[in-house]
């Protein structure tokens, strides 16, 4: 067990290293020189251009900037400054991630119960009209854009009902973040719906299954710890992938909610070049992906005996 | 995301102090209406992006940074509605020459922190601004004060040789005079601009500090900024200005989007939008019944020929015909009104309303005329190609005009036209400057100082900072010199408008409308009035007990 | 956006992995895994309503003048706003309204379709290709190989695909289809390299390969003729299901106003234009939602079907 944490560490290092390379290369090879681009419409004389490159390290070479950069990073936590404003990047990220880190919670647990609670009905009830129901429902959520189904749940429940408040305040009361969780959330809901009740179904012919109700063994018992233990394994999966990706994705979602997170961030650095900001904030969504994605391997061994690792 | 202001970069953040009323819009002005009595202490807010730079006199261009600023800073002078000047810290701006000017302040002015504001507070702050080495946005501002390229040189890499304006002297304690390279007729209203406010001692010591926590002269104090959250600012009780604030301090609620702050005004959670989203603008009106404003400002939105592209230079420089055609194959008053929903008014001339010099249908090139499009055309030439495009930033919501627009050309003289959306403000700027533009690009401009030579000297004249698409003519040169170095104001001013009548003859670029600020307020607050440069003017809002 | 991740995902890990044995043929029925999996499907009501559907979106794609005659892109100004649809005129210019621009949304709903079908066959094709044969010589090799070529893959996997996205896209200055369809290739292909690598790995240990191994073959031969046939049938689900969410994936960007520019036509572009005129015009937006969701639905519905047909422990 050690050794392959050990060897599952190692490999994260030049993953964590590449990725942050390739999102900085990209980003410096957009057009727009972000510097420039301070100025709008009536400009800058060259002079003050160069000044400001030079303040931010942007007349070195590419590889050395990200050196400089990857090294503050690792030595010194220091995420290096905003061109437009002169904000560290950490503390700009820290202002963006609780927010978001609490809508993807809400809207994780939100998928985790509901997508796994409908998922089961479906599975137990397999080829049945609670399963076709299901199987429909969750094929609509998917097929729903997130605009648009952001769209239709602020209409209904803000506008028509009254039920909540279309926006989230600057208070960011966990209340408030629930509309927009549920449409975060709406999607990997019904994968894991979809995923649960595929598991399950596959496994209620299994031999083992077979085996427990031969035995005798109560039906909840049955369900509740060989079916389930057995079945989870391919949700748990892909929810520890989404986890990620509803940190990194919610770009709809909190800019229909007035959200101040990762989302807006993301899609605020990519159109002013601040690159800084955009790869400090893959940065930590790659370490994040690592460490689940870890987590997870381990989380295998716990639930399938089968698997272990030497 | 953010819709932001059309004219991205709006420059001027000039309060429109006692004109209040006189341009107010949609505004009643009385104030007690819904019965309630004004509270003198109430704190309003306003919907507010997050300034994209720190709060510097020399570095705030675009809009949300500039709403702040007005408030913190009030600087020599300001104008008038009509344009004409108003002195704020200013005893007196005068001279016999336009070219040595001199400043004489009101006495006992003090900074938020209590010290006074001298003469001295104002020349540090322009060599400050003015210096290469602090790399501020808006440092060119000083350009026509003698020695500035001693200061700051234009050219890449290039040191200063001094460290302060030649031309700014310190006569006593509160005289200053300011000594230009060559006259500027219109230089007070240049006066009124952020950049020339003047800063404290204790700036100097940490000016990253001040760019976070500004300490100003102005009618509001800074309170605190909370980052994407809001700002907040409170009534300084020791403003001695003429614009004192009838409020107790302003909140700027950030939204990452207006669409939201529009829904939070009907439910009451923010006071005051500064411009309403535009899937809301076909029913503001309805919504907000006389709490909606509707008003000019003075900023127009043309396309612009890029000169330099081959359709336009080779085998022959254009004929000024041709564009003329394409200008009166645009039907400006159906798109307004349509795809627009009223929010532009269809332009008559290059320069905008509430402009010194302004002139009611100054050309009649921007009337819609197929018959006389297509004649115009052809005696031209023709377009080349047959074929034009107009280069747009695809961030700024102008991808639905530009297309009506190229159907409107289309349509009526069947030259294809295509929009050539670029992704962002930056790829468009980019595309500019490095003079990629393929055939025509959207130029907006809103004003810097209100006199038409704003709008005519800084966006047509060789070499000028808008004027991106290398139009150069001698002759118009020539004009706009004998403009700039007439007498007196007024004179220069005559002289622009002649030249405004004379640009059919170049056609360097095609004016579209004039801007309107479409924006609105919630029950709790009156007196909200807009300034020309778009934004509400703070220090008039009275808050309603509650 | 996470869709397209998501839905890879899903298919990834419900299709039979690492640990699963590969679907092989009984030795008394000479019938083949596609075999059954045909039969089967002909069965199922979803694969039947999913590949009429499907099939008249790729008609409509290459044909869209036999549908209307209408232009998508003249528009006449008059028509803004006033254009409501009059739903009982089927099929005529106006029948679903006009637009901002006073053009047919109808006329646009049609010839819009083929940015979409184009989009998603694209960069699945591409995808499917590319990140197949990493997979597929990272699992089949081994080792060393693998090691590189897993590390590789979870490089670009560990960008958000989105933001990848976005970001390859802004780096064009020109939208045409084939820009957005590598800026959603360049990140995508890692699901597909994915699930071609566990699937041959797999598969690798069946005892059919070390007889074919035993018996002299080649390793071009065994893996064309052995392995690469029993280790598509998962690659072939999740790329149909992903098919469905590159769509989705386009809109989205249109949306963000990162995805196609005028004047291409899509459905990404009248939705998010269709959101301005939510507060009076609502079929603006309504019509084009409707299309990109029984698009996105129709090939979702075929994976589900064929997923269920291929796999064995399903039936």
């Amino acid at each position: 067990m050690g050794r392959y944490v050990a060897r599952r560490l190692l490999q994260m290092i030049p993953v964590f290293f590449g990725t942050t390379l390739l999102i900085f290369l990209m980003v410096y090879s957009l057009p727009g020189d972000p510097v420039a681009g301070l100025f709008g419409d009536k400009g800058a004389s060259p002079s003050t251009l160069a000044e400001l490159r030079h303040k931010y390290g942007l007349d070195q070479h590419i590889l050395k900037q990200y050196w400089d950069y990857i090294t503050g990073i690792v030595l010194h936590f220091d995420f290096g400054t905003q061109f437009r404003n002169d904000r560290p990047v950490t503390e700009v990220l820290g202002d963006a991630f609780p927010v978001t880190i609490q809508l993807a919670a809400l809207a994780f647990a939100f998928e985790l119960v509901f997508g796994i609670g409908l998922g089961i009905i479906a599975g137990l009830r397999a080829g049945r009209l609670a399963d076709n129901a299901i199987l429909i429902f969750t094929l609509l959520i998917i097929s729903i854009p997130v605009f648009v189904l952001g769209f239709i749940i602020k209409m209904v429940f803000a506008f028509q009902l009254g039920w909540i408040q279309p926006n989230v305040s600057n208070d960011q009361l966990l209340s408030e973040m629930i509309a927009p969780a549920i449409v975060l959330g709406g999607l990997s809901l019904a994968y894991v719906a979809r995923l649960t009740r595929t598991s399950m179904a596959e496994n209620l012919r299994a031999d083992y299954m077979r085996t427990a109700v031969a035995k005798g063994l109560p039906k909840r018992r049955i369900i509740g710890v060989h079916l389930m233990r057995n079945s989870m394994i391919p949700v748990i999966t892909f929810l520890g992938t989404d986890i990620g990706a509803l940190m990194g994705g919610a770009v709809v979602t909190e800019g229909l909610f007035n959200v101040k997170g990762v989302g807006g961030l993301i899609y605020e650095s990519i159109t002013r070049r601040e690159g800084s900001t955009l790869v400090g904030l893959v940065t930590v969504l790659v370490v994040v992906y690592l460490v689940t994605s870890l987590l997870i391997d381990l989380l295998y061994a716990v639930l399938d005996p089968r698997i272990r690792y030497a | 995301m953010r819709g932001a202001k059309s004219a991205k970069w709006v420059a001027g953040a000039i309060i429109v102090a006692l004109a209040a009323t006189a341009c107010g819009g949609g505004n009643d002005g009385k104030g007690d209406s819904a019965g309630g009595k004004v509270d003198p202490n109430g704190i309003f807010s306003v919907e507010l992006g997050e300034p994209e730079k720190p709060l510097l006199t020399g570095d705030t261009m675009e809009s949300n940074g500039s709403a702040v600023m007005a408030g913190l800073f009030s600087t020599l002078v300001d104008y008038k509605a009509d344009g004409s000047l108003e002195m704020i810290n200013a005893e007196s701006v005068t001279s016999t020459d336009s070219k040595l000017w001199t400043v004489k302040l009101k006495k006992g002015w003090t900074f938020h922190d209590g010290t006074p504001v001298t003469a001295k507070s104002y020349v540090d702050a322009w060599n400050w601004n003015a210096n290469i080495e602090n790399a501020q946005g808006l440092a060119s501002w000083f350009a026509d004060i003698k020695g500035f390229e001693k200061v700051h040189p234009e050219e890449e890499g290039a040191k200063p040789t001094a460290k302060t304006l030649e031309g700014l002297k310190v006569v006593d304690e509160s005289t200053l005079t300011i000594e230009l390279s060559k006259a500027v007729p219109y230089f007070a209203h240049k006066l009124a601009y952020i950049v020339f406010a003047p800063l404290p001692e204790s700036f100097y010591k940490d000016p990253a500090a001040g760019g976070q926590k500004p300490v100003g002269n102005g009618p509001y104090k800074f309170k605190s900024w909370d980052h994407k959250k809001q700002i907040e600012v409170v009534r300084y009780d020791d403003y001695k200005g003429p614009n004192k604030a009838k409020n107790g301090g302003v909140i700027f609620k950030n939204y990452t989007t207006l669409e939201a702050a529009y829904e939070d005004l009907k439910s009451g959670n923010v006071d005051v939008l500064r411009q309403i989203a535009p899937k809301d603008l076909p029913v503001y009106r309805q919504d907000l019944g006389d709490r909606a404003v509707d008003q000019a400002y003075s900023a127009i939105q043309t396309i612009a020929v890029a000169f330099y592209a081959d359709q336009w230079k080779k085998p022959k420089t254009v004929d000024p015909r041709v564009v003329q055609g394409l200008s009166m194959a645009i039907d400006r008053a159906t798109i307004t009104k349509t795809v627009l929903n009223g929010t532009r008014e269809p332009a008559t001339g290059w320069v905008a309303k509430g402009v010194l010099g302004y002139q009611p249908n100054a050309v009649e090139v921007t009337k819609f005329d197929p018959a006389k499009a297509k004649e115009l055309i052809k005696a031209g030439g023709g377009v080349p190609n047959n074929k034009i495009s107009i280069q747009y930033n695809a961030d700024g919501g102008h991808k639905e005009w530009v297309e009506a627009v190229c159907n409107s050309i289309t349509q009526a003289t069947s030259v294809e036209c295509v929009g050539d959306g670029k992704p962002d403000f930056q790829a468009d700027l980019t595309a500019r400057k490095e003079k990629q533009v393929k055939s025509l690009y959207r130029s907006g401009w809103v004003l810097d100082y209100p006199v038409n030579a704003n709008f005519i000297s800084d966006l047509f004249r060789t070499g000028a900072g808008g004027n991106q698409g290398d139009f150069s003519n001698k002759e118009l040169d020539a004009k706009i010199a004998a403009a700039d170095s007439a007498k007196t104001l007024e004179e220069s001013v005559k002289a622009y408008q002649a030249v405004e009548k004379d640009l059919v003859n170049y056609m360097p670029s095609i004016p579209l409308w004039y801007y309107k600020v479409n924006a609105g307020y919630s029950e709790n607050v009156s007196g909200v009035a807009y300034g020309q440069d778009g934004d509400p003017i703070l220090t008039g809002v009275e808050v309603k007990q509650k | 956006m996470p869709d397209v991740t998501k839905t890879a995902d899903a298919a990834v890990v419900a299709t039979p992995s690492v640990d699963a044995p590969a679907p092989q043929a009984k030795p008394e029925k000479p019938r083949s895994l596609w075999g059954d999996a045909w039969r089967d499907l002909r069965r199922n009501p979803y694969f039947i309503v999913s590949s009429v559907l499907i099939f008249f979106l790729l008609l409509i794609a290459a044909f869209p003048g036999m549908f209307t005659s209408a232009s998508p892109t003249a528009g006449d100004l008059v028509k803004h706003y006033i254009g409501k649809p009059e739903l009982s005129k089927i099929g005529s210019e106006g029948w679903l309204g006009y637009d901002i621009q006073g053009r047919s949304v109808y006329a646009r709903l049609i010839y819009g379709t083929r940015a979409s079908i184009i989009v998603g066959i694209c960069v699945t094709a591409i995808v499917t290709v590319l990140g197949g044969i990493v997979g597929m010589i990272a699992g089949y090799f081994g080792g060393w190989v693998d090691a590189l070529l897993s590390r590789i893959t979870d490089i670009f996997f560990g960008i958000p695909f989105l933001l990848g996205a976005m970001v390859v896209l802004q780096a064009f200055t020109e939208r045409t289809v084939m820009v957005v369809v590598f800026a959603l290739a360049f990140l995508g292909w890692t699901q597909m390299a994915r699930v071609m690598r566990g699937a041959v790995i797999t598969v690798k240990q069946a005892d059919y390969v070390h007889a074919a191994k035993a018996l002299g073959a080649g390793t071009t031969r065994i893996l064309f003729r052995h392995i690469l046939p029993n280790a598509m049938a998962p690659v072939i689900v999740v790329a149909t299901i992903a098919l469905g969410g590159y769509i989705s994936a386009e809109a989205t960007l249109s949306y963000l106003g990162l995805g196609f520019a005028a004047p291409t036509v899509s459905w990404g572009l009248d939705i998010s234009a269709g959101v301005q005129a939510i507060r009076t015009s609502q079929h603006i937006l309504l019509y084009p939602s409707i299309m990109l969701s029984l698009t996105v639905l129709a090939f979702i519905m075929l994976g589900e079907a064929v997923r269920n047909a291929l796999d064995p422990k399903l039936r």
